[in-house]
């Protein structure tokens, strides 16, 4: 068992082309709990802890795009001045574990590990983030929607780094809300994450923990893009945002399991969905929190 | 644990009343608080010794099988390994049980429950035991397990177990069978299988004595001498070459009381010669310990026009899964209990604890009596409509009374204060309505942000509940403690399994009150002295409590009739006064370490309750020592188009007898409750054809600090005469009734027709 404790991106790529089986460990609050519950060593190890340039972020001002690296904890991005730029991502941070766990795991791992019922994973579809790839020979974008490819696999290649991620930052409403049989410290039987483009007009809307992957009720989005005026402040009934919810639910293809039921979870998510439009149509009295 | 001593503690208790000696009826400080906060108690899974090797359990992955054959030679094989031992290594008793013999220390032909031990490892770590472990060939036969009670009783699959799938029928009948009531409710309800999901996990290390003629066992457990007693008939050893000593226990609430890696673990010992540390993680944890029996209850309540409760009927079915623990004993809570704590004259209840190849059922706190008071509380909200009355007016016409007859037979002479209990539960206030902007991480849903105000419904509930104390049927679940004073310090000893209840502070603020003495020193919990009985069944303040207060008692006679001696005194005079021994009728005067200098005074005393009997074919007879009551009043917060709960306030007067550590009763009380709540929303073990869905608190959802209301209690001090202490035990009222008054609380907010807990979203959403 090698372990590598790298300190520069190209420490780290240069460390996978070496040991391509390694394990990359940011937060590791699941690359532990998949070591105890498989019961297995732990392998070669290459440890993102110290490597600066994963925790870094920035806004191109030009593009309006946010740059995060993977590394970023979710303790930062539930905090100002994050929260304020990405205030959806910032109330999924919250959802997320303990602060123990908050302090430690890592969009980079939630990423990584690609469960459906990640909790960043919703918000980066909504924000039709890039994901930025790099191994020894450069680097590489892709789409979140190309990269999640299903339960738990992606599309990166095993020599590869998560650098970070992008978005376009948006003006309008934006929110995240999650499902959980407890109110807080759990892992969710249904999301939704909503994102309101209020200058260019559209309104994205993404599910977690609802299918393989994360889902993007596209159908329901264009539905409402014929039916409401989304640039500028949108004016939705309740019969239109439940008639969206509905909509956007037929999207997802939930399961049984012994968390809940696919009944519920679609139930669950034409309830989010619904709700989260109603917030946007009414931002001042129902507006973000985070926190 | 080493000996303790708690210099003097000044603080204020919960009731601002400020002692500067820590005795009976002040916060005294735990001797283990401090240390336990700071991360510095040992608990059992800390010890450890020179030369140690760690075993470790190989367990059925199957609910029902044959084993065809088990090869052990290439765990054997593997460098570091020490030993492999299997059913064939057990020199002794083949099987233990608490009640009946009927679990085997390793299943050898036949494996009734996923997760039952098939073989176990010595090696020179953990992670050479687990290769171990993989490298032992099983071949096994899978058969149809028996997940389904009623075929159980139906006799309708083939028997698991050679002593039948019936684990015990009881009924209870008495009164007039034909009679009907002017108003009739009936429902069948269920209860899902809660884990005790106590944070220190199984652990123990056995040390071997150096001929291996005999063993001692370091263990956090609820009872060593029922341990004792267990382990020594499988080992074939006589008890005095199995000496156990209590390691640091971190909660228990009845996950303890059975035997689980004890054995295991003093067989690996005795076959290496060498010490062996076995340590569960959570996941095994939920294989190694029994749980709360899951249940289905059917119940017809007959009554008066005006509300009289005059006949109530029940059908108990517990599933005690694939062997017997408590189950007999908890089916008879059950069954005793179904009239709730309520006057009713006729009853006609029929109970079963059936045996399955689902996980082995036992004790958890409440007993089958938590199974018995959801429903009989479901039934009452339901007779309180049909009659057209308020569910508190219809408990407290229906109140029972010290001096009525239980559907036993049995006449009620503990205190039973049911009327009081309902009353100061109502009179405490209710939560302030949500404000216009509420916190939204106090809303149902909590963090993730799922409701705002418009979304919620506020919903009322209420339970009572009555809870029998100490053990029933007969048994002489006696305790013993000895007392030492010499100097002005006492020693005291005693066999009590402290598991975080706080009896070691209760012990020395006893000695305190009864001797004079400020140091109280507390000899290692161990079989070195006889045995306290089970630190269960709300028990150990009035048994162990009796039992010291017994041998302080004594001790104080001896240093009574000594100084009287000396000072030609009838020692009658002679009282304790603060730290001083004092003639009450002279001017004698001088202090308890002067009294006992260069003097031994030594005393051992066993309290004894009073005498049960068994119940006979119709459930009649004298089968409990005594009975707490308390009522609880619910207030929730209902996300009806999610389903989702947030319980705001819980409010509770409880019958305690008297308070003796205001601080200690009040963690009791709030800690009872939040185990209740988890059972009502979210605590549930699933199970699917016998094999476990949900073994991690990953899936197995406790409740946080998020999800625990505010508590209000009323304490209500009515001295229970036959009690030693005048105090009656409080550990397991506060999380029986509480279960279906958030349930009725759920009901008042979403008109659902709720009868299963836990209560999951779906079931409010669709139900
Ligand atoms: C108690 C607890 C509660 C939790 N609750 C939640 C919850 O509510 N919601 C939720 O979504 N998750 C939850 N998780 C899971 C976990 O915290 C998240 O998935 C988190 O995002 C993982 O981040 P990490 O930095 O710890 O990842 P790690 O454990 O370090 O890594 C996870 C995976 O990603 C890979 N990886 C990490 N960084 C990179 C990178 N830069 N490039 C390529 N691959 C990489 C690792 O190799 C590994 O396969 C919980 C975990 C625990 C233990």
């Amino acid at each position: 068992m090698t372990v590598v404790n790298a300190t520069s991106i190209d420490e780290v790529v240069d460390a996978l082309r070496r040991l391509p089986q390694a394990r990359l460990l940011q937060g590791g609050t699941d690359v532990m709990v998949e070591i105890n519950l498989n019961r297995a060593g732990a392998g070669d190890v290459i440890a993102l802890r110290q490597v600066s340039e994963l925790r870094r972020w920035y806004v191109d001002e030009e593009s309006r795009t946010l740059h995060l690296g993977a590394g970023v904890p979710y303790a930062e991005l539930e905090r100002s001045p994050l929260c304020n730029l990405l205030p959806a991502l910032a109330e999924a941070a919250r959802t997320v574990g303990s602060p123990q766990i908050r302090a430690a795991g890592s969009l980079g791992g939630n990423l990584g590990t690609c469960s459906p019922a990640g909790d960043g994973l919703p918000v980066l579809s909504a924000y039709d983030a890039m994901v930025h790839l790099r191994n020894a020979d450069g680097s590489r974008q892709m789409s979140i929607h190309d990269f999640m490819v299903g339960v738990k696999r992606n599309a990166s290649a095993a020599d590869e780094l998560i650098t970070g991620i992008s978005m376009q930052l948006t003006r309008g409403f934006q929110g995240y809300a999650k499902v959980g049989t407890r109110n807080a410290m759990v892992i969710s039987v249904a999301s939704a994450c909503l994102v309101h483009d209020s200058e260019r007009g559209s309104i994205r809307v993404a599910f977690g923990a609802v299918a393989p992957t994360i889902v993007r009720a596209r159908n329901a989005e264009a539905w409402l893009a014929e039916n409401v005026e989304l640039v500028g402040a949108i004016d939705v009934s309740g019969r239109l945002a439940r008639e969206f919810g509905e909509r956007a639910a037929t999207e997802c293809t939930p399961i049984d399991d012994h968390r809940s039921t696919a009944a519920y979870r679609r139930h669950a998510v034409s309830v989010l969905a619904e709700r989260l439009l109603l917030r946007a149509a009414t931002p001042n009295t129902t507006g973000n929190r985070a926190s | 644990m080493t000996p303790s001593s708690s210099p003097t503690s000044t603080r204020s208790d919960v009731n601002g009343v400020v002692s500067s000696r820590g005795v009976l009826g002040v916060s005294a400080l735990r001797p283990d608080g401090i240390p336990k906060v700071q991360g510095r108690f040992a608990f059992s899974s800390d010890a450890w010794a020179d030369n140690m090797l760690w075993g470790a359990t190989l367990r059925s992955p199957h609910p029902h099988a044959k084993i065809r054959s088990i090869d052990v030679s290439r765990a054997l094989a593997i460098n570091g390994v020490s030993a492999v031992i299997t059913a064939d290594d057990v020199p002794g008793q083949l099987t233990y049980g608490l009640i009946t013999s009927d679990q085997p220390v390793f299943a050898r032909d036949v494996v009734r429950y996923a997760g039952e031990p098939v073989a176990a490892v010595a090696a020179d770590h953990p992670e050479t035991a687990r290769r171990a472990l993989d490298a032992i060939r099983v071949e096994y036969e899978v058969l149809a397990p028996l997940v389904d009670a009623e075929a159980a009783i139906a006799g309708s699959h083939p028997t698991i177990h050679p002593d039948g799938n019936v684990i015990r029928r009881q009924r209870v009948v008495r009164g007039d069978q034909t009679f009907i009531g002017d108003v009739v409710v009936e429902g069948t309800y269920e209860i899902g299988m809660q884990d005790q999901a106590f944070l220190g996990l199984e652990a123990a290390l056995a040390l071997p004595d150096d001929d291996n003629g005999g063993v001692e066992l370091f263990v956090a457990t609820q009872w060593l001498h029922e341990d004792q007693k267990q382990i020594a008939a499988c080992l074939n050893l006589p008890l005095d070459k199995v000496r156990l000593t209590l390691g640091g226990v971190g909660g228990a609430f009845g996950g303890r009381e059975d035997i689980s890696l004890q054995v295991h673990c003093c067989l690996l010992a005795l076959k290496t010669g060498r010490p062996i540390k076995m340590q569960y993680g959570r996941e095994e944890s939920f294989f190694g310990h029994i749980h709360r029996h899951p249940a289905r209850i059917f119940m017809r309540h007959h009554a008066d026009r005006d509300g009289t409760l005059r006949r109530v009927e029940a059908r108990v079915v517990l599933d005690g899964g694939a062997y017997a623990s408590t189950s007999s004993a908890v089916l008879i809570n059950a069954v005793t209990h179904m009239q709730g704590p309520y006057k009713c004259d006729i009853a006609t209840v029929d109970g079963y604890a059936v045996r399955s190849n689902n996980p082995p059922c036992g004790a958890m706190r409440g007993f089958g009596v938590v199974q018995a008071c959801f429903a009989h509380e479901s039934q009452m909200d339901k007779l309180a409509v049909a009659c057209g009355m308020d569910p508190v007016d219809i408990r407290l016409k229906n109140a029972m009374r010290t001096g009525d007859k239980l559907i036993t037979g049995q006449t009620m002479d503990s205190v039973a204060p049911v009327e009081r209990c309902i009353r100061e539960t109502a009179a405490l206030p209710l939560p302030p309505l949500l404000p216009e902007e509420p916190d939204v991480l106090q809303l149902p849903g909590g963090s993730g942000l799922t409701a705002r105000r418009s979304n919620v419904k506020r919903g009322v509930g209420w339970g009572v509940s009555i809870k029998n104390l100490m053990y029933s049927e007969g048994f002489d679940d006696y305790a013993t403690a000895r007392c030492r004073l010499s100097n002005g310090i006492v020693t005291l000893q005693f066999a009590t399994a402290e598991v975080g209840q706080g009896f070691v502070v209760l012990a020395q603020q006893i000695a305190r009150s009864v001797l004079g003495v400020d140091t109280v020193l507390l000899e290692p919990i161990s079989t070195a002295i006889g045995s306290a009985g089970s630190t269960s069944a709300s028990r150990q303040t009035w048994m162990s409590g009796g039992a010291v207060d017994g041998a302080c008692r004594v001790v104080r006679e001896r240093l009574f009739e000594h100084v009287a001696q000396r000072h030609g005194l009838d020692p009658l005079r002679l009282v304790i006064e603060g730290t001083d021994v004092v003639d009450s009728m002279g001017s004698l005067r001088f202090s308890v370490a002067e009294a006992s200098r260069d003097l031994v005074f030594d005393e051992t005393f066993e309290h004894h309750h009073r005498a049960t009997e068994e119940l006979d074919e119709n459930g009649q007879g004298n089968c409990h020592v005594a009975f707490a009551f308390v009522a609880h009043r619910a207030v929730v917060d209902v996300d009806v188009d999610l389903g989702l709960v947030k319980v705001v306030q819980v409010a509770t007067a409880q019958d305690v007898g008297r308070v003796l550590n205001p601080l200690a009763a009040l963690g009791q009380v709030e800690g009872g409750i939040a185990q209740g709540l988890g059972l009502a929303v979210m605590e549930e073990i699933v199970l699917v054809d016998g094999k476990m869905r949900n073994p991690s608190f990953t899936d197995y959802l406790l409740p946080t600090a998020l999800d625990a209301p505010d508590v209000l209690v009323s304490m209500i001090e009515e001295p229970e005469p036959q009690a030693p202490l005048g105090a009656k035990g409080i550990g397991e009222p506060p999380c029986i009734s509480v279960t279906p008054a958030i349930v009725a609380a759920i009901r008042d907010a979403t008109g659902k027709d709720l009868s299963r807990v836990p209560v999951r979203p779906q079931d409010i959403v669709f139900g």
